[in-house]
C-alpha cells in the first residue's frame, strides 16, 4: 500500500501532530531506526543528554515551566532503567511526560537478549499507564492516547515501549482526531458533577470565622487561569492563604493574604493558622506527610473542604467534610459565581480577630537567622539571589535538601510555573537537568538551579549538555561540604554522629565549570556575594557559582517528624519532647 | 458525621471480608496492574479470579476477595479506578445483595474401608464424581465458600485428599432492567 510508512516514521509523525517541539533523549541499539528518522527531519529538535536520568528530569523541567508535555526518547535495557527515577518523580509530582523506550525485537523478547529488560513490568507502578506496542498499525493510536492520558485529569508519565522490529515494520498512520478513546480510560467530570458539593463548600466558607486556604500543585497543573481564579476568590473572601512546596507561586509571595509555605519547614504563622482554623479550603493539595505532621493532631477543630481531581486523594490520610472531585479551574470558577450570586460576605469582625491572631504569630519572625560575621549564611545567599533577580523573568529549580527548603523560604515567587522542585519523591539531581529543560522552553529567561554540593554531583555530567546547546543555565551551589539535611537530622535525632554525611574530595567547582568550557565563579565571604551573583546573571554562558556557606547551619523552623503543626521548632535550642522525638525517629 | 458521599465514618470500622468485582479491558498486563496495585500499596488479596466475560467487547471480570476496614476498602476501590483499563469497580458488600459461588476439585484417596463413608458424604454435599480415563475418584463441588469449607473439613476427617479451589466469583443479585 502506498500510504504505509515505517514504525519509526509513525513515531515522529505522531510527535509532530501532537505539537512536540523538543525531545530529550539518548540513542542506543534498540532505538536506532527512530534516531535515523529523526536525522531526516527538521521539525522536532532533539536534546542529547549525557545520561538518561538527565533526559527525563529535563523533560520534567520543560513540562512544568511551559505547561506542555515533556517527551523522552531512550533505548532499551539500561536506557529504560535509568529513567525509572524520573518516571517515579513525575508520577509523584503529576508531571505530564511521554517516554519512548526502544525494546529488543519481538522474537527476542523473553530470551534475556542484550540490553533487554521487562520495561513495561518495571515501570508499571511508576507510570500512569504504559504500552508495549506489538503491532505497527496500532502505534499512532497508542501515541495519541498516551499524550491524552499524560495530560488528562491528574497528569502523569506514560511510557511507550517499541520493539525494534515494529520500528522497521510498515503500517498506516492514523490522525489524532480519528482516534476515539473510551471514556473509562480518561477522567471526564461532567460540568454539573459536584454542583451541590460546591454550593455546600461556598456556604461553609461564608460562615467561617477563621478560614484558611491551603493551596497545592493541582492549581498549577490546572493552568495559569486557575491561579488567577484562586487569587480572585481569596481576595473576595479576604482569607489568609498558605501554599505547599508544589503550590508556591499560585498566590504571589507579596500578596497581602499570603502566609507563605506551610509544612515541615513552612512558616510558623502558616502552620499555626492551619492548626487553629475553623474552615480549611484545600485546593489541589493532597495532605502530604510533609504538610500534615502528626495526623491525629492535624487541624483538630476545622471543617475541611478538599478540591482534588484524583478521587483517591479524598480521605486517604485526612478525612474531609466536603470533598469535591474536579479540575481546580472549573470548580473555583463555579465557587466564585456562587459567592457572587448569593452575595455572600464573611463576618468582618471575626475575620479581623483572626488576622490579629495571625499577625501576632508573624511577630515570631520564624525565618530569622543570625547573619553576623563574614561567612555567608545560606539563607542570606538566597535572599541576595532573590533581590538581584526579582526584576528579571526568572525560573528557579532546586535539588533536594536544605538548600531546597531555604530556596522555598527565602525566594519569593510571584507567579506560577516559575518554581521547579522535586516535591513528592525528593530526587537529588533533579534541579540541574530540570533547569536545562526549563531553559530550552524559555530561551530568553534566567534559569537558576539552586543546588547543594552533594545534589549537584548526582547529575553533574549534564554540564556537557548545557554547554553543547549554549544554555545559559546558572548553577548556584550553597556549598557546605555536607549533605546538609542528612547532617541536620543526624544532629537533631542521632546524637550528632555525622555518619557518611560529610563529602570529602569535592571537586573544585570553578575548575570543573572551566573544564566544560563554562564559567566558574566563587564567593567565600559576604562582601564577594553580590558581585558573584551579578556576574553570574550577566554571563551569557553556563555558570557554576560556588557559594561557600556556613557549614553547620540548620534549616528552621521545623516540625520534627511525629510532631504537630503547633509544635514547631524555631531553633536548635528548642528541643522536641523526648517521647515524640523517639516516635518521630522511625518516620522519614 | 458529615453527609458527604465520600465521607468515611469518624471511628475506624472493623476489618471485614469484601468482594470486589472489577471490569477491565482485556489487554496485556491488566492483571499485573491490578495485583501490582494491591502489593505495592500493602493491601490484601485473599482470592482472585479472572475470566473474559464478553466476546465482543473484549472485557474481563476480575473478582477479588479482600479484607480490610471500610476506609481501606474504599481506598482500594479508588486506587483501582485510577488504573487506565479499569471500567468499573463494584463492592458487592455495599451493593446489598449478591450471590457467590466457587468450584473445588477434590482428589480423594479411597480404600475399601472408607469408600462407603466417602460416597455418603459426597452424596450429602452433592459433590459430583468426574469421569476420567484413569477412573480415579475426583469429585467436583460447587457453591458458597462456606459449604465447600465444610465439605473439605469433613472429607479430611475421613481420608487423605488433594484439593484445588477456584476462589469465589460473585454477582450482584439486585433486580436490573434488561436495557441496562
Amino acid at each position: 500500500m502506498n500510504n504505509e510508512i515505517t514504525g519509526a516514521e509513525i513515531v515522529l509523525k505522531s510527535l509532530a501532530e501532537q505539537g512536540v517541539e523538543v525531545v530529550f533523549g539518548y540513542p542506543g541499539g534498540a532505538v536506532l531506526p527512530i534516531y535515523d528518522t529523526l536525522f531526516k527531519q527538521n521539525s522536532i529538535k532533539h536534546v542529547l543528554v549525557r545520561q538518561e536520568g538527565g533526559a527525563i528530569h529535563a523533560a520534567e523541567g520543560y513540562a512544568r515551566s511551559t505547561g506542555k508535555t515533556g517527551v523522552v526518547l531512550v533505548t532499551s535495557g539500561p536506557g529504560a532503567t535509568n529513567v525509572v527515577t524520573g518516571l517515579t518523580d513525575a508520577m509523584m509530582d503529576s508531571v505530564p511526560i511521554v517516554c519512548i523506550t526502544g525494546q529488543v525485537p519481538q522474537h527476542l523478547i523473553g530470551s534475556d537478549a542484550f540490553q533487554e529488560c521487562d520495561t513495561t513490568g518495571i515501570t508499571r507502578p511508576c507510570t500512569k499507564h504504559n504500552y508495549l506496542v506489538k503491532d505497527v498499525n496500532k502505534l499512532s493510536s497508542v501515541f495519541h492516547e498516551a499524550f491524552t492520558i499524560a495530560q488528562n485529569g491528574r497528569p502523569g508519565p506514560v511510557l511507550i515501549d517499541i520493539p525494534k522490529d515494529v520500528q522497521f515494520a510498515s503500517g498506516t498512520y492514523e490522525e489524532k482526531n480519528k482516534i476515539i478513546i473510551p471514556s473509562h480510560r480518561l477522567f471526564e467530570p461532567s460540568p454539573d458533577f459536584e454542583k451541590n458539593k460546591i454550593e455546600e463548600a461556598v456556604e461553609l466558607i461564608s460562615k467561617a470565622k477563621k478560614p484558611i486556604f491551603y493551596i497545592g500543585g493541582g492549581c498549577i497543573n490546572s493552568g495559569p487561569t486557575a491561579s488567577k481564579l484562586v487569587r480572585e476568590f481569596i481576595n473576595m473572601v479576604g482569607s489568609p492563604v498558605t501554599m505547599t512546596l508544589m503550590g508556591l507561586g499560585v498566590v504571589g509571595s507579596s500578596d497581602k493574604y499570603s502566609l507563605g509555605m506551610l509544612g515541615m519547614h513552612g512558616m510558623y504563622e502558616a502552620n499555626m493558622a492551619m492548626h487553629e482554623c475553623d474552615v480549611m479550603i484545600n485546593i489541589g493539595a493532597r495532605f502530604d506527610d510533609r504538610v500534615t505532621g502528626r495526623l491525629d493532631a492535624f487541624s483538630p477543630n476545622s471543617k475541611k473542604i478538599h478540591i482534588d481531581i484524583d478521587e483517591s486523594n479524598i480521605n486517604k490520610t485526612i478525612n474531609v467534610d466536603v470533598p469535591i472531585i474536579g479540575d481546580v479551574k472549573q470548580v473555583v470558577e463555579k465557587m466564585i459565581s456562587i459567592w457572587k450570586d448569593k452575595k455572600y460576605k464573611i463576618d468582618i469582625d471575626s475575620l479581623k480577630l483572626w488576622w490579629d491572631k495571625i499577625n501576632k504569630w508573624k511577630e515570631v519572625d520564624c525565618l530569622n537567622y543570625n547573619n553576623e560575621g563574614k561567612q555567608i549564611k545560606p539563607q542570606y545567599a538566597v535572599q541576595r539571589l532573590y533581590e538581584l533577580t526579582k526584576n528579571t523573568k526568572t525560573f528557579i529549580t532546586t535539588e533536594v535538601g536544605q538548600h531546597q527548603m531555604w530556596a522555598a523560604q527565602f525566594y519569593k515567587f510571584e507567579e506560577p510555573n516559575r518554581w521547579l522542585t522535586s516535591g513528592g519523591l525528593g530526587t537529588m539531581g533533579y534541579g540541574f537537568p530540570a533547569a536545562i529543560g526549563a531553559q530550552i522552553g524559555h530561551p530568553d529567561a534566567l534559569v537558576v538551579d539552586i543546588a547543594g554540593d552533594a545534589s549537584i554531583l548526582m547529575n553533574i555530567q549534564e554540564m556537557s549538555t548545557a554547554v553543547q546547546y549554549r544554555l545559559p543555565v546558572k548553577i548556584f551551589i550553597l556549598n557546605n561540604e555536607y549533605m546538609g539535611m542528612v547532617r541536620q537530622w543526624q544532629e537533631l535525632l542521632h546524637g550528632g554522629r555525622y555518619s557518611e554525611s560529610y563529602t570529602d574530595s569535592l571537586p573544585d567547582f570553578v575548575k570543573l565549570a572551566e573544564s566544560y568550557k563554562a564559567v566558574g565563579l566563587r564567593a567565600k565571604t559576604t562582601d564577594e556575594l553580590d558581585d558573584v551573583i551579578t556576574q553570574m546573571i550577566e554571563t551569557k554562558n553556563t555558570v557554576i557559582a560556588d557559594i561557600w556557606v556556613t557549614k553547620e547551619e540548620n534549616c528552621f523552623p521545623m516540625i520534627q517528624s511525629g510532631s504537630a503543626h503547633n509544635e514547631m521548632m524555631l531553633s536548635k535550642d528548642q528541643k522536641q519532647d523526648k517521647k515524640s522525638a523517639e516516635k518521630g525517629k522511625i518516620l522519614v | 458525621m458529615n453527609k458527604s458521599v465520600y465521607a468515611t465514618p469518624d471511628e475506624v470500622s472493623e476489618t471485614k471480608r469484601h468482594i470486589l468485582t472489577v471490569l477491565v479491558d482485556n489487554e496485556p498486563g491488566v492483571l499485573a496492574r491490578v495485583i501490582g496495585m494491591f502489593s505495592g500499596r500493602g493491601y490484601n488479596i485473599d482470592s482472585l479470579n479472572v475470566a473474559e466475560v464478553s466476546n465482543d467487547e473484549n472485557i474481563s471480570r476480575i473478582t477479588i476477595v479482600t479484607h480490610g476496614t471500610s476506609e481501606v476498602v474504599s481506598q482500594i476501590e479508588k486506587q483501582l479506578l485510577r488504573i487506565v483499563p479499569v471500567h468499573s469497580v463494584t463492592n458487592l458488600d455495599q451493593e446489598g445483595s449478591s450471590v457467590e459461588a466457587e468450584v473445588a476439585l477434590v482428589y480423594i484417596y479411597i480404600s475399601d474401608t472408607n469408600k462407603k463413608k466417602v460416597y455418603q458424604l459426597c452424596d450429602f454435599y452433592r459433590a459430583r464424581k468426574i469421569e476420567n480415563e484413569n477412573n480415579t475418584t475426583i469429585f467436583e463441588i460447587a457453591g458458597a465458600s462456606e459449604r465447600v469449607n465444610r465439605f473439605i473439613k469433613e472429607i479430611n476427617e475421613i481420608t487423605k485428599v488433594e484439593i484445588v479451589r477456584s476462589g469465589p466469583v460473585a454477582i450482584s443479585s439486585i433486580q436490573k432492567n434488561e436495557e441496562e
